[in-house]
């Protein structure tokens, strides 16, 4: 939404493809938690602060010129969102409130009271896209190819999601900010158009990936009891403002074991944590579900009311009362610091195809620090929003129907192909979250990989059963991303299979130690009909050692 | 958070879903779904989607978050977010908005008409095949 209402100041017409409904899906709207931004309204900060945490975080691997734009355009969305009406909150002296996440050096997380941030930014963004008469937004398209003529994008094929027509767009350039892969695993946080089809289609398209092994498992998502109605990631607020102790299943705390802090404090980073708590559950202390204890008891009644108002009356409806009872949490599925590969003009090396938001790779290297997924969300959506408009002002079309024509054709068959035969599409997307969870999770090892990469070979050769259904077909959308998320799998497991060492969100249990010498980005891209994961030329030396090439 | 283990469970309930494309020519398909105390009417249609009827037609998208408002629908009469309304022990009726166009099952046009694809202008866009 943001590249949208970039590309309209630059006098673009643009058209807003959803597959959900504009503004109401993707990662967004499940983010209850913070933004970073070095504003400094809490206290003194500065941009420079925030990206040495940023590169801190990433273990070397960010990209350095993409994390340096987020973190230096951070501040002006922050204050131009304000200006749109978002709701930041606000301390009595009206300066914007701001917390302290894991990994950040000073109080720099925006947020929107209560647990709203994600819907309070999504909602602003919204409403300030539809007063926007150059931006026409369509909902109900789920976008299945880009079209390529001549080596440039110039358009899109996708379905209408409600009739089943094929539907064919036309556009000088194309933005993908169609967000992460996290629907993959079957521990996720994800809103259900989360199926890595961003990163598919820019592989697809002859765009390359990067860092696709760097999948980041939260945490601390609810676990037990039963919640309905809150984002199972809502435990990271409660901590940055309360504290809260993690304990295993025998009530004692653990972190310390793993080289983090107990007691209350809130400052072990999300890989550090994920691996601290599965190994507890591995070693047989894990709680009854299966994840470990998270525990406010010690926080009086008053102090959790003033922090969360009306959420502890949610709670208290899913008769959740933290002043009697721990609550289980277990690491999940959060965000994808890996992505789609591109410059800091946000283009792809496909000229007209641009990326934004999470679905761009790199900025966040091996793990990303908490805050900074809306801000990239903001950051390179005004960025590439506004490169693409300035890059196409005055340049003709060059839709070619010939060069739709095999995609269309590939999603007529899709459609056509009737039959009971075979599983409905979601349940063998179920079947693909469960590899993914079991053989190519938090950690993994080069054997695990192999075999999610042989089972994902022939999940992609089993028939997927399609009813007959007018209007509407949820086989038919599960179906097309199925597709989607079968290339993002194999993306992230020839990646992790590449990568013999670990170092932030990838943990190879075979090969436990940081490898100096793997100090660099992998690239996936598509070759022919392979997909293949390679280290650049100058880390050539490492790759005869890589069982990529094995 | 959808997981394996939330369907291990001998207890069961039913659900009466609406289904059809048009108000006339609907009908109530009964299923039998595991019922686990807490959880809400939009886990039974998820499940019975993933285990029984993957053609049930219905809308969601944050998945129990209550984030993106659009899995309403009637639960035993009274419009709900389908993500927060608890299925009770003795199941639920469900049914689609009354007050919308139906599209089918329990999917009603909640889209804007501004952000529909034949709505407003069509310059950008063709219809193929």
């Amino acid at each position: 939404m943001y590249a949208a209402i970039a590309a309209a100041r630059e006098d673009a017409s643009v058209l807003l493809l959803d597959k959900s409904l504009v503004g109401r899906g993707g990662a967004t709207i499940m983010a209850q938690m913070t933004v970073a931004a070095a504003i400094g309204h809490e206290e003194p900060d500065h941009w420079t602060d925030h990206l040495q945490d940023t590169l801190a975080a990433g273990r070397e691997l960010c990209d350095e010129g993409l994390a340096r734009l987020l973190c230096e355009n951070g501040p002006a969305r922050i204050f131009e969102m304000d200006g749109w009406g978002a709701h930041w909150a606000r301390g009595a002296d009206d300066r914007i409130r701001q917390v302290k996440a894991p990994g950040h050096g000073r109080a720099r997380c925006c947020y929107v009271d209560f647990l709203n941030t994600g819907p309070g930014v999504a909602g602003t963004l919204r409403r300030q896209v539809s007063t926007l008469g150059s931006v026409r937004r369509v909902s109900n398209v789920a976008v299945t190819d880009i079209v390529v003529h001549e080596g440039r994008a110039v358009g899109a094929v996708g379905m209408d999601v409600v009739s089943g027509d094929v539907v064919t767009f036309a556009a000088k350039a194309v933005v993908l900010a169609a967000g992460g892969l996290t629907k993959i695993y079957r521990r996720n946080s994800a809103s259900t158009n989360m199926g890595g089809e961003a990163y598919a289609l820019a592989l697809w398209a002859g765009a390359d990936l990067i860092d696709m092994e760097f999948v980041q498992f939260f945490p601390i998502a609810h676990l037990a009891p039963r919640l309905v109605g809150m984002d199972p990631i809502m435990w990271d607020p409660f901590r940055y403002k309360l504290g809260g102790r993690l304990l295993n299943g025998d009530f004692e705390e653990f972190m310390h074991r793993y080289g983090g802090q107990d007691s209350g404090t809130y400052t072990t980073v999300r890989d550090q944590a994920s691996y601290a708590i599965l190994k507890e559950v591995e070693a047989g202390r894990g709680s009854p579900h299966g994840g470990v204890y998270l525990d406010f008891r010690h926080v009086p009644d008053e102090t959790l009311r003033l922090a969360f108002g009306p959420v502890i009356d949610r709670l208290a409806h899913n008769g959740i009362d933290l002043t009697q009872t721990p609550v289980e949490v277990a690491p999940t599925a959060h965000y994808h610091m890996g992505g789609i590969r591109v410059n800091g003009r946000m283009e792809t090396r496909v000229p007209g195809l641009y990326a934004a938001g999470e679905a761009v790779g790199g900025a966040n290297g091996a793990n990303r620090l908490s805050g900074n997924a809306i801000t990239e969300a903001l950051v390179f959506g005004e960025r590439a929003g506004q490169k693409a408009a300035a890059a196409v002002a005055g340049v003709p079309h060059g839709w070619n129907a010939r060069a739709a024509e095999g995609a269309v054709e590939r999603l007529h068959l899709a459609l056509g192909a009737d039959g009971d035969s075979g599983a409905p599409a979601n349940v063998l997307g179920r079947k693909l979250q469960g590899i993914m969870w079991e053989n190519a999770g938090p950690f993994r090892t080069g054997d695990q990989l192999r075999q999610a990469l042989d089972d994902i070979h022939a999940l992609r050769e089993s028939p997927v059963a399609v009813r007959p259904a007018e209007g509407f077909n949820l086989d038919l959308q599960d179906r097309l991303e199925l597709r989607a998320m079968l290339t993002t799998a194999e993306a992230v497991v020839r990646a992790a299979i590449g990568r013999t060492e670990s170092r932030g969100a990838h943990q190879r249990l075979d090969f436990p130690d940081s490898d100096p010498r793997l100090v660099s980005n992998q690239a996936v891209e598509m070759r022919g009909a392979e997909i293949t994961a390679r280290w650049p030329r100058e880390a050539g030396l490492w790759r005869a050692r890589s069982e990529n090439s094995r | 958070m959808t997981d394996e283990t939330t369907t291990a469970t001998a207890e069961t309930t039913e659900l009466r879903v609406w289904r059809g494309r048009s108000e006339d020519d609907g009908r109530y398909d009964v299923y039998r779904v595991p019922y686990e105390e807490g959880m809400s009417v939009l886990d039974a249609l998820v499940w019975i989607r993933g285990h029984v009827d993957s053609s049930l037609a219905f809308r969601y998208g944050c998945v129990n978050a209550n984030a993106c408002k659009t899995c309403m629908a009637l639960v035993d009469g009274e419009v709900a977010y389908m993500c927060t309304a608890r299925l009770a022990p003795a199941g639920a009726k469900v049914e689609p908005l009354p007050k919308r166009p139906l599209i089918r099952d329990l999917v009603t046009d909640t889209v804007p008409d501004d952000e529909k694809l034949h709505g407003g202008r069509a310059a950008f866009t063709q219809t193929v095949g």
